[in-house]
């Protein structure tokens, strides 16, 4: 996957040496501000606190195309108290959103896997929904890496 | 090499002005894999079967394996029963001496030999889905065997051409295999680890690729890195660049299939 | 041609947390690529993955194309009674897959 990103340019333009660079558009990439407008449709006019979950991402990736990611939010999860759902938002891909997962007390430990893709050295939060109405986030830092020698397809 | 001179050389541009070093090696006692240079969470993804995406390849091989196709109407199964073992230590003595064509083959190839002369069925393209699936689904039958590459009088003069591939500056960067792999293993290249090169793991899932691809797919990437015209799937430049690199890696326990970045 | 790799413990003790691993085959292409035309690839992603236990949904997940392809989720369940352990996956352009696994929990 090509990730058009400035970086990836001037990486395959150096690596070209002699200047014959394949030109690649650069997507609209997302804002912080775009990313806060994605969570504000999750959560509405709730506040959202630092705590209770935690996000498990390598610090260094070897490739944006696969990052592999646990998030995992402190709680009983009784049918009383448990976590409806967490939702992992991103400030530097093309678009905020990247998966939202729905829970239940029949999840029996609210702690979720998989692999995203991150378009450039960014920040992932994310931000747990319980079943009292209350959310909670947390961040952490990602720095992406590039295939050093790009393929033209 | 004084830490200037290292400076230097990480950017493949600024190789340019390396001098020609002696073609040394790597000793047997330092040769690495190239999991060895992996991040945690990546070869995490590879050591778990049922989290390596390579696996889906191995499951549609496997599919394939028992598949009657051609005119002859057979599977791979109906000659080789269970590939457990049957294929086993195969993957790891290819590219192998092929008789009636009087050169090596890979495993691709081999593979489609089988489909055209005993299958009667059309041969599968290069990179194609159903081709990586069998390789990978042959190949993981040999994971952990050592790979031994048979050197006689048939093969040394593809190993010879192989080797003088490997050491033999190409391309507009006027790099050669050695330079980065022999000599800089293990230094950065805008940003990742530069490995030793050995194909233990074909075909490799790749993140960078986002599916399974083989050791040919791989090296013409190389080839288009040092902007070199790549040689065409199935050159016999590439075959006997696999072999050599094969034999260099001898001894080494086959991964496939191997997750990389 | 669909193809997924699911793994649930084939027994469990009633009560007990089981761990679900599944991996699906899919480009999920982003929308964000052009060809070497310059042309936009399309998008073409799963978009929801729902695993029910015995007909009960017990886990949903709403995905972008940020996930990575081949989309890997873990995730895991209260083992509560014998049975079927069901996956679907549905996406862009019609797509859809299902996969199952028994339990049996005693």
């Amino acid at each position: 996957m090509d990730l058009d990103t400035s970086r990836r340019a001037f990486l395959q333009a150096a690596a070209a040496g002699l200047g014959i660079a394949v030109i690649r558009v650069a997507p609209a990439t997302a804002t912080p501000a775009a990313m806060d407008e994605a969570v504000r449709k999750v959560v509405g006019a709730s506040k959202v606190s630092k705590g209770r979950v935690t996000l498990e991402l390598p610090p260094l990736s070897e490739n944006g195309n696969t990052v592999p990611l646990t998030v995992s939010v402190e709680s009983p999860m009784t049918q009383a108290e448990h976590v409806r759902a967490i939702h992992i938002f991103t400030e530097l891909n093309p678009q905020p959103d990247v998966v939202s997962f729905r829970l239940g007390p029949r999840a029996g430990r609210a702690r979720v896997s998989t692999r995203i893709r991150l378009a450039n050295t960014q920040t992932v939060t994310a931000i747990g929904e319980l079943s009292d109405g209350s959310f909670w986030s947390t961040s952490a830092a990602v720095v992406v890496t590039l295939a050093a020698c790009l393929e033209d397809a | 090499m004084s830490a200037r001179t290292a400076r230097l050389l990480t950017t493949p541009a600024l190789l340019l002005l390396a001098t020609t070093a002696p073609a040394g090696e790597i000793p047997t006692a330092e040769r690495r894999s190239g999991y060895e240079l992996m991040g945690r969470e990546t070869r995490a993804m590879q050591d778990d079967d049922t989290a390596n995406p390579g696996m889906l390849g191995v499951l549609e091989g496997e599919a394939a394996w028992a598949r009657k196709t051609g005119a002859a109407g057979r599977a791979c199964a109906d000659c080789h029963g269970d590939a457990r073992a049957s294929m086993k230590g195969v993957a790891a003595r290819y590219p192998a001496f092929d008789a009636a064509l009087k050169r090596p083959v890979d495993l691709e190839q081999r593979i489609n030999v089988c489909r055209t002369d005993r299958q009667q069925a059309p041969a599968l393209a290069y990179e194609s889905r159903e081709l990586l699936a069998l390789t990978a689904f042959v190949a993981r039958q040999s994971r952990g065997v050592p790979i031994d590459i048979a050197v006689d009088a048939r093969t040394q003069p593809f190993l010879d051409a192989g080797r003088a591939t490997f050491y033999r500056r190409q391309g507009q960067l006027h790099l050669a295999c050695n330079q980065c792999h022999d000599e800089n293993w293990g230094k950065r290249l805008a940003g990742n680890p530069i490995p030793q090169a050995h194909p233990t793991g074909y075909p490799v899932y790749r993140l960078e690729w986002q599916s399974l691809g083989s050791l040919q797919r791989r090296l013409r990437g190389c080839l288009t890195g040092i902007r070199a015209e790549p040689y065409e799937y199935g050159a016999p430049e590439l075959v006997d660049l696999e072999l050599f690199l094969m034999w260099r890696a001898r001894g080494m326990s086959i991964e496939s299939p191997a997750v990389r970045p | 041609m669909a193809n997924a790799l699911v793994n649930v413990p084939p027994r469990a003790r009633r009560g007990e947390i089981i761990e679900i691993k599944t991996l699906i085959s899919h480009p999920m292409e982003t929308g964000y690529r052009r060809s070497q035309l310059g042309a936009t690839i399309p998008r073409d992603i799963i978009r929801l993955f729902v695993c029910t236990y015995n007909g009960t949904e017990v886990f949903r997940a709403e995905l972008h194309p940020a996930i990575a392809a081949n989309p890997f989720i873990v995730f895991s369940t209260v083992a509560t009674e014998s049975g079927t352990l069901a996956f679907q996956w549905t996406g862009d352009n019609g797509f859809s897959a299902t996969e199952s696994a028994a339990i049996t929990v005693d």
